[in-house]
């Protein structure tokens, strides 16, 4: 951001004295209105084209997939298909819902599951998010409510792909074009986009929403997506009461406002997860210390995550012993902790030949505080780092080419609900893969090739087991964010940032 | 003169043909397009399926041919994130952003333009010096920092004004006032000076020993002529306004070409960011060239220069 943290703490300070004393946070009940504040505007409605978290909640409004995962309990639920299987181990089969219509009354139907998963697949049509459909060898109808979708291979994370599969209506999108459906979309879900296009946006209640799904009828009948860029002028709106729902502000700019009674914060999880990856694949140098095991045991041990957690990151922040966020499938936290020790990270420093400490480039692209006092536990424990701070591309460029010997990073993992994504990512012999221990490699493979949850459980813990013995990573804590709201309006925060506007309730 | 109209016109053609490049070389340096363009968490499959697909494979020196030949004809590629036609996109929000532009210079005008004459005519007193205070103020504050007590001031505390939008001019107050703060000063200071000179030349002298009346003076003789250089420095100063807008219709949300820049900028999407340096230095390379040929129409001796 442009603005120096000072003065906009000074703005802050300003702004909260203005809530304490005006209390003005009022939401737009008596229009059953309830205006969401957003950084960025939706590039397009088409949600194959429409990237990044807010692409993805427009997914969730405008469209439904086959498949709903519970945001709490993060089960999956049946959404257009009321129930599956697997018929084999490439093979998923999906009854899907009768009855149901898209919102320009087309029947939804198998044929428009069939066309839906045929234009993601084929590459022509550059989706942005190819990954979703890769896996997928065919897909065909089996009568006019039940589809078959094989993999290419065995893909246990089939249903998470599956739930961000929006269904598009066959004939209008096949009519409408491309550029025409970005414009006037049409789904099934349980809002439709009204009018509006650049900042404002307005989506109204799909009033023939269907039951027996996960999500239901939206009980406000209207919903404005404002965008509005600056985080301290959404906050500025929230107080005002033009915006009743906010996400992702800063600490520091919610603490300013707890006094105001008519502001509700909530710090809640995510997927994400904080940790310092560290080269000793075959593109780092041969001489690097952190080739010792012990030496990445000292910066486990080096680093008060507690501290840095509870000061810098947020009150639902959780300390992690492994590499995956404890909301995933698969994910052990039940491995020994590298607890806070400065003078053991001395003393294997020291046995590994290097009673002086070093000096190493450290990057980081995400929070400078954090990175900061990263640094200066590692400083303490003489391990010098010079912090290479960049954008986010060319860390992972650096990353990959082997330059980033040391790097404070973090990983959302598309918002996949499984170990086995975060695994797969960065210790599955790719070019994020630092460690490259075939050990591991084929731990995670194999928990990628198996359908059984145990054995995939199984498989993988024995492959975190072996990253934590190895002190591949220094795993760091949970990144959760602040969600702020007017406390007129009661709306579920979710456990995997899939805010569902379809639940909110007036007061 | 045409010699001298031929030389303006091919320093603005190297300028912008200088920046292009700059700004071409500057965006390669950031970072790797192709990771940034994949978006967060993608594999380095998808990566180099992006680098090939985007031709950013290719030596610098022909992806940049490639694209200055494209944009000579006004086709400055699609949007990563939009994925729309790049002129287009700036097309449709290049008419928000002059109106905001139009309405602070003409507020910047307004103030300026009274106070200036005002501290010329009262030379040293206090009200010269709370002017001269009011535009070192002006220059000094951040336009971000002006932004915030704007908003502070008149959407949190007094409810009068909303913060974000251009839908009504109601909208578009607390940008507009943001944005003329940051012009105000050099408008102020061009004013004062080009008054206090004109007060004490010898067409004023004459005009006073006519016994015409100090209005007449001031306005019809005096203002007449500090108005011209004023007129220059407005030009120049819109173009600054242009650049300016950037952080300021960011703050308010106006949805215009500085948002878009900005939205570009963190979404990495690189041909806007390309095609916004080129569009809004353009704009400040022909006012500043509109500014060189108003002053070359008053002044003759640059005519000889």
């Amino acid at each position: 951001m442009f603005h120096p943290k000072k003065m906009l703490a000074t703005f802050a300070v300003g702004l909260s004295l203005q809530c304490a004393m005006t209390g003005t946070a009022a939401a737009d009940k008596a229009n059953d209105t309830l205006t969401a504040a957003f950084q960025f505007q939706l590039p397009t409605f088409d949600r194959y084209y429409a990237g990044g978290r807010e692409g993805y909640l427009l997914g969730l409004l405008v469209y439904d997939a086959l498949v709903y995962r519970d945001p709490e309990t993060l089960e999956f639920k049946p959404l257009l298909a009321k129930g599956w299987r697997q018929i084999d181990h490439l093979t998923l089969e999906f009854d899907l819902q009768q009855g149901v219509k898209f919102h320009n009354g087309d029947d939804f139907t198998a044929a428009d599951v069939v066309y839906t998963i045929n234009f993601v697949m084929n590459p022509d049509n550059k989706i942005f998010s190819p990954e979703t459909a890769v896996w997928i060898d065919k897909v065909e109808a089996v009568g006019d409510h039940t589809v078959h979708i094989r993999a290419k291979k065995p893909t246990p994370l089939a249903l998470n792909y599956i739930m961000q599969l929006a269904i598009l209506p066959a004939q209008y999108h096949q009519k409408a074009g491309k550029d025409a459906f970005g414009r006037a979309p049409v789904g099934t879900g349980p809002y439709k986009v009204a009018r509006g296009s650049g900042n404002s946006v307005i989506f109204t209640r799909n009033e023939e929403y269907f039951d027996g799904g996960g999500k239901n009828k939206p009980h406000i009948g209207k919903l404005v997506y404002k965008t509005v860029p600056d985080v301290t002028a959404q906050v500025a709106e929230l107080m005002t009461g033009a915006v009743d729902w906010a996400y992702y502000i800063p600490t520091d700019l919610t603490e300013r406002m707890r006094n105001n009674p008519r502001i509700k914060i909530t710090n809640a999880d995510t997927f994400r997860v904080g940790f310092l990856t560290m080269n000793i694949a075959n593109n780092a140098p041969e001489n690097s210390p952190l080739r010792d095991i012990r030496v990445r045991q000292a910066l486990n041990y080096a680093i008060d995550r507690k501290a840095v957690a509870t000061s810098l990151i947020g009150p639902a922040a959780q300390l992690i012993n492994s590499a995956c966020s404890p909301l995933q499938f698969a994910c052990r936290q039940d491995l020994p902790a590298y607890e806070y020790n400065p003078e053991k990270a001395r003393a294997l420093l020291a046995e590994a030949g290097y009673p002086n400490g070093f000096d190493i480039d450290v990057y980081g692209y995400r929070s400078r505080p954090v990175a900061e006092a990263i640094l200066g536990y590692l400083r303490a424990v003489n391990v010098r780092g010079d912090l290479k701070w960049m954008q986010y591309p060319a860390v992972v460029k650096a990353r990959r080419d082997g330059q980033a010997t040391i790097v404070i990073d973090d990983f959302g993992s598309s918002g996949v609900a499984d170990a086995g994504y975060i695994l797969s990512f960065f210790f599955n012999e790719t070019s994020d893969d630092l460690s490259r221990d075939p050990e591991v490699s084929a731990l995670v493979t194999r928990g990628n090739e198996l359908l059984g949850p145990a054995e995939r459980k199984a498989s993988y813990g024995a492959a975190l087991e072996r990253i934590s013995g190895k002190a591949y990573w220094v795993p760091l804590f949970t990144m959760p964010i602040n969600y702020v709201f007017s406390s007129s309006v009661d709306i579920p925060v979710p456990r995997d940032e899939n805010v569902e506007f379809w639940r909110a309730r007036w007061k | 003169m045409a010699s001298y109209l031929t030389r303006r016109l091919l320093i603005a053609v190297a300028v912008l043909f200088t920046i292009s490049l700059i700004s071409f070389l500057l965006l390669k340096l950031s970072g790797d397009l192709a990771t940034a363009l994949a978006g967060e968490g993608s594999n380095a499959a998808y990566v180099e399926f992006l680098r090939k697909e985007y031709g950013l494979d290719r030596p610098l020196v022909v992806q940049y041919a490639s694209w200055l030949g494209k944009a000579l004809t006004g086709d400055f590629g699609r949007s990563f994130y939009f994925n729309d036609s790049v002129s287009l996109l700036f097309a449709s929000r290049l008419l928000v952003t002059l109106k905001l532009g139009v309405l602070s210079i003409l507020l910047a005008l307004l103030v300026a333009l009274p106070l200036g004459v005002l501290a010329a005519l009262r030379e040293g007193s206090w009200v010269d010096r709370l002017v001269q205070m009011l535009a070192l103020t002006g220059q000094a504050m951040p336009v971000f920092w002006s932004s915030y007590l704007l908003i502070l001031l008149f959407a949190v505390n007094l409810g009068w004004l909303p913060i974000s939008g251009a839908d009504s001019l109601a909208h578009l107050a607390l940008p507009a006032c943001a944005l003329a703060l940051n012009a105000l000063p050099a408008l102020l200071r061009i004013t004062r000076s080009g008054m206090s000179e004109a007060l004490v030349s010898d067409y004023v002298r004459t005009a006073r020993a006519k016994g015409l009346r100090m209005h007449s003076v001031v306005f019809k003789h005096a203002l007449r002529n500090a108005l011209v250089p004023l007129v220059a420095i407005a030009a120049v100063q819109f173009g600054l306004l242009l650049g300016g807008s950037v952080v300021v219709e960011t703050i308010f949300a106006v949805d215009g070409i500085g948002y878009f820049t900005w939205q570009a900028i963190s979404q990495n999407d690189y041909p806007v960011v390309q095609a916004a340096v080129l569009i809004v230095s353009s704009f400040y390379v022909l006012l500043t060239l509109a500014s060189d040929l108003l002053n070359m129409w008053i002044d003759p001796r640059y005519k000889i220069d």
